[in-house]
C-alpha cells in the first residue's frame, strides 16, 4: 500500500481544512471498504482525515418526529441502540445484517452512504425512508443524493455530519444476502408512512431506486398480492457474477413481498 | 507518527508509519505472531482482536487508528496466572480446532460473543460467526465450544 499523511481533526471544521488544502485527501471513517481499496491500490490518496476522533459525528438521538444518526456511528451501534429500536425497529435490523460483527463494529453509517456502493444496505433504507443526508454545507434529499454507480450528489470536500429519518408507522427491510461477501444481491426497504408508501431497493440497480408502480400498489392496498406482477424491468437491473438482472428481477419482487407480509 | 497504546495490558509505545496495518504492527513491530493474517481482506477473521473491548479485523484497520486505545490480542486473553479464558478451555474441551490456522480469531470472536450474548444459542453462534472462516470447516466443535461458554457465562 502506497504511503500517505495521516491526520485526525478533532472537529468537522478542521476536517474540511485538511481537505481543501491537501492535493488528493481523502476521508477515513470506518475503513471497511476504504482500506481495501487502497490496499488494492484501487485509490491512492497523498493524505487521509480520519474523522474517527469528532465526537459530534457520533451517537443517536430523537428530534422532533425524526431520528438523527451521527455519520460515525458504527453499525454493531445502530443495530442495538434501543432508541433505533424503538423508533424504525427495520433500520435497526437493516444494520444488523451489514457484513459481519466485527465489520459492524468499525463500519458507519456515513461511510457507507458516502460511498454509494451498489450493493450495500444503507442506501435502500435512506432512500425508502425519505431520509436526509446532512452535511457540513447542506441538507440533501434522499431521492436527490444517490446519483449513479457508487456516486452521490456530494461536492469535493464535502462531509456528511448526519443522516436524519422520518418516522414510518410500519417498515421492513428484506434482503438476499451474498453468502461469502454478505453484500445485498438484492435488498428492498417498504416504508409506508400513512399519507404515502415508500419502496427502495439496493443491490440490483447501479444506485438505490424507488419502484413508482409498486408504491401506487401498496398505497391502495398494503398487501403481499398487491404488488403480483410488478416486478421491475429487468433491462434496467443489473447482470454480475452472482446473478443475472431477470433473477434480480425475481427476487426484487420476492423480498417486497416478504416486507409487506412481514408488517401488513 | 508516534503511537501510545495499551496491549495486553502493557503500554507500548512505538514510531509507525501511517499505512502500517494494526496486524502487521502487532506481528512485526510487537512479535504478537498469534494474531494470524488469513485473506487480508476482510473476510476471514483470522486476525480479529478486542480494541478496546469489541472484535475487530485487524488487517483492516492501521495502527495510527489504535493509538491511545487498548487492544487485547490471543496472547492477552489468559489470564496472568495461566488460567485459561472460559472460551479458551471451551476449545480445548470440544476440540474446537484441527490445523488451528483460524484459531486465534475464532477463540477472539467466541469471546466477543459470549460478552454480548450470554447464553447465545447454535444458531445465533453460527450466525455471529458469519465472518470467521475455517479452512479445515471443523465449524462443530468450534460452535459447540462457544455455545458451551456462552451458557457458563449466561449462568455465572
Amino acid at each position: 500500500m502506497r504511503n500517505f499523511d495521516y491526520h485526525r481533526p478533532t472537529d468537522i471544521a478542521a476536517a474540511a481544512r485538511v481537505l481543501a488544502e491537501r492535493e488528493d485527501a481523502k476521508l477515513l471513517a470506518g475503513g471497511m471498504t476504504l482500506i481495501p481499496t487502497l490496499k488494492q491500490r484501487l485509490a491512492t490518496p497523498t493524505d487521509l482525515v480520519d474523522l474517527g476522533r469528532i465526537a459530534a459525528l457520533k451517537g443517536v438521538r430523537r428530534e422532533g418526529n425524526g431520528l438523527v444518526i451521527g455519520a460515525m456511528t458504527c453499525h454493531a451501534d445502530v443495530a442495538t441502540s434501543p432508541v433505533v429500536r424503538e423508533a424504525i425497529p427495520a433500520l435497526a435490523s437493516l444494520a444488523g445484517q451489514i457484513g459481519d460483527p466485527a465489520v459492524r463494529h468499525r463500519g458507519t453509517i456515513g461511510g457507507s452512504v458516502a460511498n454509494a456502493d451498489p450493493a450495500a444496505d444503507y442506501p435502500a433504507g435512506v432512500v425508502g425512508l425519505d431520509a436526509t443526508v446532512i452535511t457540513d454545507r447542506r441538507e440533501i434529499g434522499a431521492d436527490d443524493f444517490f446519483t449513479g454507480l457508487f456516486e452521490t450528489a456530494l461536492e469535493p470536500g464535502e462531509i456528511i455530519t448526519a443522516i436524519r429519518f422520518l418516522l414510518p408507522k410500519r417498515a421492513a427491510y428484506q434482503k438476499f444476502r451474498h453468502p461469502a461477501s454478505g453484500y445485498a444481491v438484492a435488498g428492498v426497504m417498504v416504508a409506508d408512512f400513512g399519507d404515502a408508501v415508500r419502496v427502495a431497493v439496493t443491490g440490483a440497480g447501479p444506485s438505490a431506486f424507488r419502484l413508482d408502480a409498486m408504491e401506487k400498489a401498496l398505497g391502495a392496498s398494503f398487501t403481499p398480492g398487491a404488488l403480483e406482477g410488478l416486478n421491475p424491468d429487468a433491462l434496467e437491473l443489473l447482470t454480475d457474477m452472482h446473478a443475472s438482472a431477470e433473477y434480480r428481477a425475481h427476487l426484487v419482487g420476492v423480498l417486497a413481498r416478504r416486507a409487506v407480509a412481514a408488517i401488513a | 507518527m508516534n503511537i501510545t497504546l495499551t496491549v495486553n495490558g502493557q503500554s507500548i509505545a512505538r514510531d509507525v508509519e501511517p499505512n502500517v496495518l494494526l496486524a502487521d504492527f502487532l506481528r512485526d513491530h510487537l512479535r504478537l505472531t498469534g494474531t494470524h493474517v488469513g485473506c487480508d481482506t476482510t473476510q476471514c477473521g483470522c486476525c480479529i482482536v478486542h480494541l478496546d473491548g469489541k472484535a475487530v479485523k485487524s488487517c483492516t484497520i492501521f495502527a495510527v487508528q489504535a493509538d491511545g486505545s487498548s487492544v487485547l490480542t490471543i496472547e492477552g486473553l489468559a489470564a496472568p496466572d495461566g488460567t485459561l479464558h472460559p472460551v479458551q478451555a471451551a476449545f480445548r474441551e470440544h476440540h474446537g480446532l484441527q490445523c488451528g490456522f483460524c484459531t486465534p480469531g475464532m477463540v477472539m470472536m467466541g469471546a466477543d460473543i459470549v460478552r454480548r450474548i450470554p447464553g447465545a444459542d447454535e444458531q445465533t453462534v453460527r450466525h455471529e460467526l458469519e465472518g470467521n472462516i475455517c479452512r479445515c470447516t471443523g465449524y462443530q466443535g468450534i460452535v459447540e465450544a462457544i455455545v458451551d461458554a456462552a451458557s457458563q457465562g449466561a449462568r455465572s
